[in-house]
This record gives structure tokens, C-alpha cells and sequence, in this order.
């Protein structure tokens, strides 16, 4: 039981990264039609310009996280921008190349600043061991749940309720209908990328306050596509449900299979998902007629 | 001053060398790599393998996306398929390598076939993904099946023999890579003149009208992509008997991509291309490398980040290509062609 509830929590946690993560990837995917392969790079960059404010720089950390939110908004833009917008209307490979291209650019700039080595993270989040319901967890895996769950909820307003928000959901659902209706696609194309690079940048920093900064956390970008795949490219409540159950099979299979299982669990989820429900758990179904 | 090319007879039309220039081209082309290893030194004997291995593995490969619209993130694994299968036949049957090399590439062809099935239901960017989680799966197998590939280790294979000769050093083995290039390519500019090639390229362009022209949509893609991982696999194998020693981290994920950012860099949809998108990317890092150690010298802190500076040359370089010339190194060519046919009256 307390090996369940361990598993569970670690389950939880990195489903909520894996949540975070996916969540921008679905942001860019609903406005733009991009599959933005560079996504666990913008973790990456997020947890290491977090560690160069609070670790090198010595700032405080709330302000850290505020310098590093803006940052991530500023690569969005500038990456939309430069490279996404003279892009627009390129057949499917350009696309997924393209952002394969900025992947390695990214990895390369921030290996090229910090090196490769493993660091440690200025942790700020406090992580002691404490008693819930009998099993000995650490609260930093607590904090890191309820920041996510924080951000997740914070978004699910701003699509319902901000008229941002609903202008984003508009050029998702038809963009020349949003067009005539005097919403500019463009500055929404950007946000999409800003919020979404925001996100990764959020996820990169609770990922680096577990584990530490290393150039592994974008092997996370890789882990989105078995997420949004199970939820639904274009669902972002489909991002969070699909991160929880990757998150959680991920972490019941390390504790209770072994092998190495764990890495591999998820992309055969993915493939069965696309054989069985190629739309996943809450995607929109396309049908193509004649 | 010519105003265009144009036939008089259906054969000439149909002819894989049209005009003058191309044979001449051509001929020019079979002096130089006859030519060549006699006068180049090792190093660059090695660049011209890897060039030559690289342009077979780009071809299969822009036989799937490039001419049949189907993208793989797989090819990485494919690759390793081939070159471990070549490799245990060769290490544990003692099977010569001009043996082994085409089982495996039929071995691969056959997994690339499995792993093409979900491409029936699947377009597009699920295509993307699900070959990414081939990649994965393969890898995986090839990493946990200890038994069989020996696992995370390097595998050590027999150096060829043929005839009782050892095949060992970059100039023996350069005429072999250059047999199954010349091979792989002559195979290729046909397959696109019959009637396989022609619905390959009809289901690329619109696979819902390619349908109602009666192609059958599953059997072709199957057979795109068995006959895209045939020539993986035996850039694989070739691969395993090239450098007599493999290990998993040589068909990563970042393979795959390395191959997709050589047709992409090259040109989609053409077989010339990806031999000059082959040579693109095993030239660049290379020159790179080179720079760097001249440079050394001068900047001591250039060897640290070399492999950082390879990295992001790379990355910068997709960038650049497909926002500047989707259509690659074939259209920079053609370009410069035409601008010296109509010269001194280009615009």
C-alpha cells in the first residue's frame, strides 16, 4: 500500500509536467496545425534560465519565475515571428521539420552557455518527508501537483472566460470565420506560441527543482506525443486527463514491472490508441468525404 | 538560344537522359567516382563511404516521404534492424557478408511492412507520430533483448572476406559502397518510370483520387514502405560491415531526423537530391570539425563547444532551407543551370 501511494504521487507529478507540457503542445497544435516538436526544448530553456537567475544570478525565486515566464513569452514571439509565420501553408513535413530544426538549435544554445553537466537546481520549493494516509512522500512532489493544478485551472478560465481566450478557441475552430470577425490571426498565432512556450518554461522549472538541471529534460518533449495522442491533439482537457494516465502507467510500471518498461509504456499506449481511436479520448473527429 | 526542350518521339521522352548535357554529365560522373580513390587521400576516402552509405539510406528514405507522402520518424530503428541483422548472421552463422547483407535488407523490408500498417488509417502528422513510436519500440527491443543483440554493448562483427581477401580500409570497401549505390540508384529512377512508382506518386498528390483511379491505396503504401526500409536496411547492414563494430546509440532518433533533414536539405521527390543532401550533411559537420581544430589554436575554448556549434549549424540549417528554398539543393541547382543556358539574357 505505501509502494502504491509512492508510485501514485510520483505518478502524479510527472503526469502534471507531462500535463504542462502538453498543453502548450495542444495550444499550438488548435491554432496553428503545427505539431511543435521543439516543445521539451522550451522546458529545457525554461529550467535553465531559471537556474542562471536564482542559481548564478542569486534573485529571489518568485521573481525568477516571473523574469523566466517573460522570457519563455519573448522566444515565443520571437520564434512565431522569425520562423513559424514565412512557414504558413508548407506542407506537413516542412512543418514538423522545422520545429525539429529549432529543437536542436535550442539544445544547442543552452549546451553551448551551460554545458551538459548535471546541476543542481537552487531548490525553492520546500521538500521534506511527510506522513499522507501512511506512506512517506516528499512535499516538493506535493507543490509540484498543486502548482500544475494551479496553471491548468488558470488556463481553463482564460479559454472560457477572457475574450482572449475565446478569440484563440475562434481561430482554432475555423480561421477564416475569425477573420471576418475582426479577430487578428497572426497576434493569435503568437500567443499560442507565447503561452505555450510559458507553460513548457513552468513545467521545465518543477521538473529541474526535482531532479536537477540536466539536458535530459527535453527527452520530455518526446513523452507529449503519447499524452496528446491518448487525449486528443486538440483537446486541452484532453492534454491533462491524457498527462495523469501516462503519468501514472509510467510510474506503476517502473515499480511494478521494471525492464526499463517504463520509457517504452507509453508509446505502445500510443500506438494502440491510434489503431483502435486515431482521434484519441476527446479529440475532434475528421471525416473526409468525396 | 534555345527556347525549351522538346521531344519528337515517346523514347526519347522516356529516356532517364534527355539531353546532351545530362550525358555528358553523366559520363563525366562515372570518370569521377572510378577515378577518385586512386587519388584521394584516406581521410577523405572515409568521407566519400560515409557520403555513399548516407545517399542509400536518404533514397529509401525519399522513397516513402518524397515521392509517396508518407513521413517516417522511424528510419533510425529501421537502420538498426538491418545492421544488427547483418551483423548476427555474419557473427553467429558465419554467413559472408555478401550474403547476410541482402537477408537483412529483406528483414527490414519486412518490419518496415508491419510497421506500415497503421499508415492505412493514419495520415499526416498520426503517421509522424506512430513511426516515432516505432523508433522507440525497435530501440527499445534492441536494447532490452540482451540474449540476441547483446544489449546496451557493442556488437563486434566479423571484417568481411570476399574471395579470400579480407574487404578491410576505406578504399576496398569504397567500390562495394559504391556497387550497392549504383545499384540503389539505377533501381530507383526506374521504379519511378513503372507503373508502382507512378502510384506511389499518385497517392502522395491526392491519395483519395489515387483510389478512385483504382490504386489500391493499402498494398501500394505497404509497398512504399517495404521497399523504403529494403534500402534502410541495407544502409544498415552496409553500416555494420563498414565499421565492423555497432552499437544502439548509432540509430537514435536523431538518425532519423539526420535522414530526414538530408532529403529535405537535398530535395523532396528526387533521387539526385538526396546523394547531395547525403553529401550536404556529412560534409558540414566534417568541414566544421576541421575548422574547429585549425582554430584550436587561436581560440581554446572552440574544441569544447564543437560538437554544440555541429549541433546548432544543423538546426539552423533546416531553418534556413525551408524558409529560403523548400525545394533544396535540386532547385538551387536547376537554378544555376538555367541561368547559365539562358545566359547573357537570364532575369
Amino acid at each position: 500500500m505505501d509502494q502504491f501511494l509512492q508510485l501514485t504521487l510520483s505518478g502524479l507529478t510527472n503526469g502534471a509536467v507531462l500535463a504542462l507540457a502538453a498543453l502548450g503542445f495542444v495550444l499550438i497544435y488548435k491554432a496553428s496545425d503545427v505539431l511543435n516538436f521543439a516543445q521539451g526544448e522550451f522546458l529545457l530553456v525554461g529550467a535553465y534560465v531559471m537556474f542562471a537567475l536564482v542559481g548564478e544570478l542569486g534573485w529571489h525565486w518568485s521573481i525568477g519565475i516571473v523574469v523566466t515566464v517573460l522570457i519563455a513569452v519573448a522566444l515565443g514571439v520571437v520564434l512565431e515571428r522569425a520562423v513559424l509565420r514565412p512557414m504558413i501553408g508548407e506542407p506537413i513535413i516542412s512543418l514538423i521539420m522545422v520545429t525539429i530544426g529549432l529543437s536542436s538549435l535550442l539544445r544547442a544554445i543552452v549546451s553551448t552557455i551551460w554545458g551538459t553537466d548535471e546541476r543542481a537546481f537552487p531548490s525553492f520549493i520546500p521538500s521534506e518527508p511527510i506522513k499522507v494516509l501512511g506512506a512517506t512522500v516528499t512535499t516538493d512532489k506535493l507543490w509540484a501537483i498543486g502548482i500544475a493544478a494551479v496553471f491548468l485551472v488558470v488556463f481553463n478560465l482564460f479559454f472560457r472566460r477572457s475574450s482572449e481566450g475565446i478569440a484563440m478557441r475562434a481561430v482554432a475552430d475555423d480561421q477564416q470565420a475569425a477573420l471576418s470577425m475582426g479577430i487578428s490571426v497572426k497576434k493569435i498565432f503568437a500567443m499560442a506560441w507565447s503561452i505555450s512556450a510559458a507553460t513548457a518554461a513552468i513545467g521545465g522549472i518543477i521538473v529541474a527543482n526535482i531532479l536537477g538541471v540536466s539536458g535530459n529534460i527535453s527527452g520530455l518533449g518526446l513523452q507529449v506525443f503519447p499524452v496528446v495522442i491518448l487525449g486528443g491533439l486538440d483537446s486541452i482537457p484532453g492534454a491533462v486527463i491524457g498527462g495523469i494516465i501516462i503519468g501514472l502507467l509510467q510510474a506503476y510500471t517502473g515499480g511494478y514491472v521494471g525492464f526499463g518498461l517504463n520509457s517504452i509504456i507509453p508509446f505502445v499506449v500510443l500506438v494502440l490508441i491510434l489503431m483502435v481511436k486515431p482521434y484519441g479520448l476527446f479529440g475532434q473527429e475528421i471525416i473526409e468525404r468525396v | 538560344m534555345e527556347s525549351g526542350i522538346f521531344f519528337s518521339s515517346y523514347a526519347k521522352d522516356m529516356a532517364l537522359r534527355r539531353t546532351h548535357a545530362q550525358k555528358i554529365r553523366l559520363v563525366l560522373a562515372i570518370i569521377f567516382v572510378v577515378t577518385i580513390p586512386w587519388f584521394a587521400s584516406n581521410y577523405q576516402l572515409t568521407l566519400l563511404n560515409q557520403i555513399g552509405i548516407a545517399a542509400i539510406g536518404a533514397i529509401g528514405l525519399n522513397i516513402l516521404t518524397g515521392f509517396t507522402g508518407q513521413i517516417s520518424l522511424g528510419q533510425g530503428a529501421f537502420m538498426a534492424v538491418g545492421a544488427y541483422t547483418s551483423g548476427l548472421l555474419a557473427k553467429n552463422l558465419g554467413l559472408p557478408f555478401w550474403v547476410a547483407i541482402p537477408i537483412a535488407s529483406f528483414v527490414t523490408a519486412t518490419v518496415g511492412a508491419f510497421f506500415g500498417i497503421p499508415s492505412l488509417r493514419l495520415k499526416g502528422l498520426y503517421l509522424a507520430i506512430v513511426t516515432l513510436a516505432a523508433q522507440q519500440i525497435i530501440q527499445w527491443v534492441i536494447t532490452h533483448w540482451d540474449y540476441v543483440t547483446g544489449g546496451v554493448d557493442a556488437l563486434v562483427i566479423p571484417a568481411p572476406t570476399l574471395f579470400g581477401e579480407r574487404v578491410n580500409g576505406e578504399f576496398r570497401f569504397y567500390w562495394i559502397i559504391l556497387f550497392c549505390l549504383v545499384l540503389t540508384i539505377i533501381f530507383t529512377v526506374n521504379l519511378f518510370r513503372s507503373k508502382v512508382g507512378r502510384a506511389f506518386i499518385a497517392i502522395r498528390d491526392q491519395d483519395i483520387a489515387a483510389e478512385v483511379m483504382g490504386v489500391d491505396l493499402f498494398r501500394y503504401k505497404l509497398l512504399a514502405f517495404a521497399t523504403s526500409s529494403f534500402f534502410v536496411g541495407l544502409t544498415g547492414a552496409l553500416i555494420a560491415h563498414y565499421r565492423t563494430i555497432i552499437s544502439w546509440e548509432r540509430f537514435t532518433i536523431e538518425t532519423s531526423i539526420l535522414y530526414l533533414a538530408m532529403i529535405i536539405i537535398g530535395g523532396l521527390g528526387s533521387v539526385s537530391g538526396s546523394v547531395y543532401g547525403a553529401a550536404f550533411m556529412v560534409l558540414l559537420p566534417a568541414l566544421l570539425n576541421n575548422f574547429g581544430r585549425a582554430m584550436s589554436g587561436t581560440i581554446p575554448a572552440l574544441d569544447r563547444i564543437i560538437p554544440f556549434l555541429q549541433q546548432g549549424l544543423f538546426g539552423i540549417v533546416i531553418v534556413l532551407f525551408l524558409i529560403l528554398e523548400p525545394e533544396g539543393l535540386v532547385k538551387i541547382w536547376r537554378n544555376i543551370k538555367d541561368y547559365f543556358r539562358l545566359w547573357p539574357f537570364s532575369y
